[in-house]
């Protein structure tokens, strides 16, 4: 049941902010999501069918570890607003 | 609208710098809100070097315009967001270092929903792209500026993606050909991710050549792609009697359904036709959004506003930081699908919905294996409705049931085809073309024989 205290939690899962004045609002659509979703309840599988991660017969496909050039570091830094010392510079993550 | 072959005589008669350079004057009115960016310069250099001979390849001197959600060097890539409003990348999409190698000239950025999530284009941070054919309509989404630029004669190609029908929605509700490629024909190398097992970059265009002409430039191996098939694509027209099925299951408003029963009744002439279900499509909406949904919500964890995209002045603690950071940059949309996505995934979650949603999927594919030992193609009407009125639909819900007939190729990779068939109330709608895997040369077959049957009556 989607109620406050699943919105919040949601919220802090997914590291979206919510504004107080927001979490009606996403009660009242994630309850009808839910139901949306709630669709494969009737559903019942016979036990021989496997989830599908992926269409493709692939597996484990391999390249030869080769040395390339890489991009330019001033390049991919530029579109970085804090940076120091020919780094990305980071929020703190230990409080 | 224009062909490649007219564009040609064009190039002929007055060159590609001329060409362009009046072809440019309509994309800078920007009528349709199709661009997010144009880059006229770069085109009026390229055109430049075609003119002095320092250009070939297949697409030599033909504008293309790329949605925004591929990465273009040097020139900003939004995925239509305010997240990635001044993100230049440093390196191109495989697909647009194939364009380059052709000739092909890059004219502009085209308007999307925001990360590729929405129906109509109206999810963009830039505004609504309207359709040509009734400005107070929608142009479809995901891929609406890339099929308005075309319907509205403001480009000869361009690109999209398709997720659940983004390519295929718009190229209907404009009256264009848009190609959903097989799972793995085309590279995503460089492809914005938003759900990436079911997505791929495809081709837009007048007709079925030109939609030909661009998949075969932009299809084929890539190592940089795990999941690319490593397979390339020829256009081989074949005539033959062709056995189609119409799914019984995908539908459209009674209007729609007459369009497209009577272009059943022309088909007959060269195809054998039969009716058939696929029961477990019933599900294939609440799967496909659950998929999507679990797959954005972990490709989207990659905006913490650090590396790339919006950020703020001040570095705070890092959870702090991170969840302000999406709050204030990511639409509203994006925010849902992200967090329904991560409530999916959860601890006591995962079985009810992610895991039961990948078996739906299984269900799914056997019945599209099954219909298409039968069947050299599946046909069905490609939305359930024509282009919807901007502003007409405001519950989430009932927007993700429009993506009702398209979801279901993306769930099983197949490849599938949008080809306009008539109007309804002056509007176009369209027909959807479902082969099966790397089957493209048999739709485009069939297609090419339902165009010229057009071509027959005038």
């Amino acid at each position: 049941m989607i109620n406050r205290e699943t919105v919040l939690h949601i919220s802090n899962l997914a590291k979206i902010e919510i504004r107080e004045d927001e979490i009606e609002k996403f009660i009242n659509e994630f309850r009808k999501i839910i139901d949306f979703f709630n669709q494969l309840d009737e559903i019942e599988f016979n036990a021989d069918v496997e989830p599908t991660y992926h269409v493709l017969p692939l597996k484990n496909v391999m390249r030869e570890d080769e040395p390339k050039k890489s991009l330019d570091r001033e390049e991919i830094l530029k579109n970085a607003r804090h940076r120091e010392n020919g780094y990305f510079k980071g929020p703190k993550v230990v409080e | 609208m224009i062909s490649v072959s007219e564009w040609k005589k064009r190039l002929e008669d007055e060159g590609a710098y001329e060409s362009i350079s009046k072809l440019m004057e309509t994309v800078e009115k920007n009528r349709y809100n199709s661009f997010i960016t144009i880059t006229k310069d770069l085109a009026l250099k390229r055109a430049e070097l075609y003119d002095k001979g320092k250009i070939n390849g297949k697409l030599a001197g033909i504008p293309v315009v790329i949605k925004d959600n591929i990465s273009t060097r040097g020139i900003r890539t939004t995925c239509a967001s305010k997240m990635l409003e001044n993100y230049i990348p440093p390196f191109d999409a495989h697909v647009v270092e194939r364009l380059k190698k052709e000739g092909a000239i890059i004219i502009g950025k085209a308007n999307m929903d925001e990360f590729a999530m929405g129906t109509t284009t109206e999810t963009s941070y830039f505004g609504v792209v309207k359709n040509p054919h009734d400005t107070s309509r929608v142009a479809g989404g995901s891929s609406g500026g890339s099929a308005s630029s075309i319907a509205g004669e403001e480009t000869v190609l361009s690109l999209g993606s398709d997720t659940g029908g983004s390519i295929r929605c718009p190229a209907s509700f404009t009256g264009i050909y848009g190609l959903k490629p097989t799972y793995g024909l085309v590279s995503r190398y460089g492809l914005i991710a938003y759900a990436n097992s079911l997505e791929q970059i495809g081709p837009m265009a007048s007709n079925v050549d030109d939609i030909a002409l661009l998949l075969e430039v932009i299809a084929g191996k890539d190592m940089r792609d795990s999941t690319n098939s490593g397979l390339s694509f020829k256009f081989t027209f074949k005539r033959e009697k062709f056995r189609i099925g119409v799914i019984k299951e995908m539908t459209a408003n009674d209007k729609i359904m007459d369009v497209f029963q009577s272009k059943i009744e022309e088909i007959k002439d060269f195809a054998e036709i039969h009716e058939i279900s696929l029961p477990s499509l019933k599900y294939a909406l609440p799967a496909y959004y659950i998929i999507a949904m679990s797959e954005a919500s972990s490709n989207l964890a990659r905006y913490d506003g650090v590396r790339y995209g919006y950020s703020l002045e001040k570095l705070d603690s890092w959870s702090k930081y991170f969840s302000k950071v999406r709050a204030e940059a990511f639409g509203e949309e994006v925010k849902r699908r992200i967090m329904m996505g991560s409530y999916a995934l959860s601890a006591g979650y995962y079985g009810r919905y992610y895991l039961k949603a990948l078996k739906v999927r299984t269900l799914i594919i056997n019945e599209f294996k099954k219909a298409l030992n039968n069947f050299d193609l599946l046909i069905s009407p490609t939305m359930p409705d024509i282009a919807f009125k901007i502003g007409e639909i405001q519950d989430p819900i009932t927007m993700y049931r429009a993506d009702v007939n398209t979801v279901p190729v993306n769930l099983a990779g197949l490849p599938a085809l949008s080809m306009p068939i008539g109007k309804v109330n002056s509007l176009p709608a369209g027909m959807q073309i479902i082969g099966n895997y790397f089957d493209e040369s048999k739709i485009l077959s069939f297609a090419k024989m339902v165009e010229l049957l057009e071509g027959e009556k005038e």
